[in-house]
């Protein structure tokens, strides 16, 4: 047996170890790495950027705690850049285990907006955000599809009350709100297909502006629908993630997490160098010892 | 009567649908809106169905003794203490099973059984496929012929795309990957979804037309 | 954070090991971690079901605010059409009258089959089409540089390799000939759409380890080693040590199972 040859037989375990060596090595180590800002996340920063205080903004949390960890940063990013413009947002999820996440996230913007901040150079004031003013959460619904054509007829439709219960008529920002036409922009973060349902009976059907935030695994297969002009910006991944944060001067998680992704990727290379190596030395050995 | 019913059902509503589209008008669009709101109530109760057969297995495993039994304790009470704390909830200044308020869903208990249960173990469960992935790029991945070297040549030049550490060469394959996402990936990726696209207008026209028929089940 | 969160945390970081143990082997902390989360989550989302839909948008309609009376009170009794609907949903677990449940089944189906045919033709077909068939810009043909790509090359290529990995699904005609050619041109740009793809999906998989690093360190370890927690300063760090121990112990079992079997085989 060949070097190569024992190194392919070896346990997946030590692949596993050495792969969570590296992440937390990484991440125990702090240093900084510049961010490259694309054009598909810098239109979306600059959509909502040239937003006047007090368009409405519906957020769409469609993802379960299995994505967080890549639409989280996006909410947290986009959620902290609308309400310092002043901004009020129509929370919304059609993912079963959404809500608890928009409950949270709202807790920690509130309490991060009563700090006086600075970002990109301009000084923030620090303010109350009021649940009904600022922003209503409309709550869960199953069959995605249907509920974002519904919406489109009127919020009320699906979403009698909000998530809190309260009714929808009651809430002071939704006077006037009826459905997509009064929104200035849809900007949904999924993990799946309630992306598509987004473009096909959202946007296709009452033509608002859309913006999508999708995990990695599907970013590569929506940029046709941003060459066609059917969606306005595309964040992809923690990378994009990483560039919003990075555009709107306010690092998070996502910022973090791409120093340790930079490394994770060596490794994964190294594995594909490796196995190669080894798949063509056994390949040789083979065509030698048949002739 | 038991297989007609449900084609002809099927073949009003669909084609309502599709004429609603073409054809709004104040009448229809009343129509239509009822249809949205009671099909999500219809829908509503077949996920009951879902929470129902979990339950069902669940308490045979039980009941029947079956090796893993614990477990499955484990999973029925968790999901009937999560309900409970659904509703149970200070309303007016007495605790109580609320119904017809939604204050279940702030109780101290539900928050938390979703924050410091639900989240942290279903993100767990998905990460694994981190470790997944390294492993499948060690054994799988071979660049065995024209076509599987391309998908990896592609796959590198992405991977490396956010790399700062690869001096002039990292503007070049940063500007690379940009190309390679706007242009090879896009046509493959329209090619993709018009594919799709028709294959789903085929299916629900198959639907509706009563060729499709598997969503009725045997019998 | 107040003790009493960190104690929480304490078990949300528990249950992360406890699945993370799943890649050394399958075990009982994993099988816990997981038949807990299962129940929780079922728990949880039928009480949204209840609280986000069947009350709100069927029995408060009927109840109009008077349980008692039920719908005969109610100013919209007609809703009890979908209550009544749904509830033969159920009857699929009888055989008898399992053939009920297709009613409402086929008012889904039919419904959803109709609202999809102009929307998505519409959404996915036409538009991707007239986006394909944009003007090329002639006069820019080379662009800024090779890898521009709003130049008119880059077009060109977007709209041969769509159509050439549209011909590659085409199975009606035999991929010979310059049809043939097509095809090949077709799978070879599929090939680095499926790159792209997998560039993309390991560092959205490496993400999510990474997220599950940044939990355990920022809302558990920080916490229990951090110096401001004056109340109960000895309580975060016990908390911590318990979890940890347990771990350490489990780690210590496994090595010594693993070396008394190398022993018998040798």
């Amino acid at each position: 047996m060949t070097i190569f040859e024992k190194m392919m037989a070896i346990d997946r375990r030590w692949v596993f170890l050495l792969l969570a060596v590296v992440v937390v090595g990484t991440y125990a180590i702090s240093f900084q790495i510049p961010i490259r800002i694309n054009s598909e996340v810098r239109t979306i920063y600059e959509f909502v950027d040239k937003l006047k205080p007090g368009e409405i903004v519906y957020l769409g949390i469609d993802y379960d705690p299995s994505n967080q960890a890549e639409l989280h940063p996006m909410a947290y990013a986009v959620m902290e850049h609308c309400f310092r413009k002043n901004l009020r947002i129509i929370f919304c999820t059609l993912s079963q285990y959404g809500p608890g996440m928009v409950d949270a996230a709202i807790k920690d913007i509130t309490d991060s907006l009563k700090l006086d901040k600075t970002y990109n150079g301009i000084d923030y004031k620090g303010r109350e955000l009021v649940n009904g003013i600022d922003y209503v959460f409309l709550g869960y619904k199953p069959y995605y599809a249907l509920q974002i054509l519904a919406m489109g007829q009127n919020f009320r439709l699906p979403f009698p009350i909000d998530y809190y219960g309260q009714p929808l008529d009651s809430r002071p920002m939704m006077q006037g709100v009826v459905n997509y036409k009064q929104v200035a922009v849809v900007i949904d973060l999924s993990g799946g297909n309630i992306t598509d349902a987004w473009i096909s009976y959202g946007q296709g059907r009452f033509n608002f502006p859309l913006a999508l935030g999708t995990t990695g695994v599907m970013a590569a297969d929506y940029y046709p629908y941003l060459n066609s002009g059917q969606v306005l910006g595309l964040m992809g991944g923690l990378l994009g993630a990483a560039q919003y944060e990075k555009l709107a001067d306010n690092p998070g998680p996502a910022v973090d997490g791409m120093r340790i992704q930079v490394f994770a990727h060596l490794v994964i290379i190294a594995f594909i160098v490796l196995g190669n190596i080894g798949y063509f030395t056994a390949k040789r050995r083979r065509a030698k010892e048949g002739k | 009567m038991k297989r007609q019913i449900p084609l002809v059902l099927v073949l009003i509503f669909g084609l309502f649908m599709v004429i609603q589209y073409f054809i709004p008008h104040e009448s229809s669009e009343w129509i239509y809106e009822y249809l949205l709101d009671w099909i999500t109530i219809i829908g509503v109760f077949a996920l009951v169905l879902g929470i129902w057969s979990l339950f069902k297995v669940n308490y045979d495993k039980i009941s029947q003794r079956k090796p893993d039994r614990g477990y499955s304790l484990v999973l029925l009470i968790s999901l009937f203490a999560t309900m409970f704390f659904g509703f149970f909830a200070k309303v007016d200044g007495s605790w109580g099973l609320h119904f017809s308020t939604a204050d279940g869903l702030q109780s101290y208990m539900y928050r938390h059984a979703y924050e410091y249960i639900i989240r942290p173990i279903q993100s767990t469960i998905f990460s694994l496929l981190a470790f997944f992935i390294a492993s499948a790029a060690y054994r799988a991945f071979r660049a065995r012929n024209v076509l599987a070297s391309l998908l990896l040549a592609a796959a590198l030049i992405v991977m490396l795309r956010f790399n700062p550490y690869l001096g002039p060469l990292g503007d070049y394959i940063s500007e690379a990957a940009n190309w390679l996402l706007n242009v090879p990936n896009l046509a493959a990726k329209r090619a993709i979804v018009i594919g799709i696209g028709l294959g789903m207008v085929a299916t629900a026209l198959k639907v509706i037309l009563g060729i499709e028929r598997s969503y009725m089940g045997k019998g | 954070m107040d003790f009493e969160t960190f104690l929480w945390t304490t078990f949300g970081a528990f249950c992360t090991l406890a699945i993370f143990s799943f890649l050394y082997k399958d075990n009982p902390f994993y099988k816990f971690a997981e038949h807990l989360m299962v129940g929780t989550a079922t728990g949880y989302f039928s009480v949204l079901l209840w609280h986000n839909s069947l009350y709100p948008n069927l029995f408060a309609k009927l109840a109009d605010g008077n349980w008692y009376m039920l719908w005969l009170n109610s100013s919209a009794p007609w809703y009890l059409i979908p209550g009544l609907l749904g509830l033969l949903m159920w009857t699929r677990f009888s055989k008898q009258y399992s053939w009920m449940s297709r009613w409402p089944m086929a008012l889904y189906i039919g419904i959803s089959a109709g609202l999809a045919i102009p929307l998505e033709m519409s959404n996915r077909v036409n538009k991707q089409l007239y986006a394909m068939m944009s003007d090329i810009s002639w006069g820019n043909f080379f662009g800024s540089g090779l890898f521009d790509p709003i130049s008119g090359l880059s077009q060109v290529i977007i709209l041969v390799g769509a159509i050439a990995a549209l011909a590659y699904f085409f199975f009606s005609k035999a991929h010979t000939g310059a049809f043939g050619g097509l095809a090949k041109f077709g799978i070879w740009i599929l090939m680095i759409g499926f790159g792209a793809s997998f560039g993309y999906t390991v560092m959205a998989r490496i993400s999510l380890f990474i997220e599950r690093v940044q939990f355990l360190n920022r809302s558990w370890i920080q916490v229990a080693f951090d110096s401001s927690n004056t109340n109960h300063h000895s309580g975060y760090i016990i908390a911590f040590l318990v979890v940890a121990m347990a771990i350490l112990a489990y780690i210590v079992r496994e090595i010594v199972a693993h070396l008394k079997k190398s022993e018998n085989i040798s």
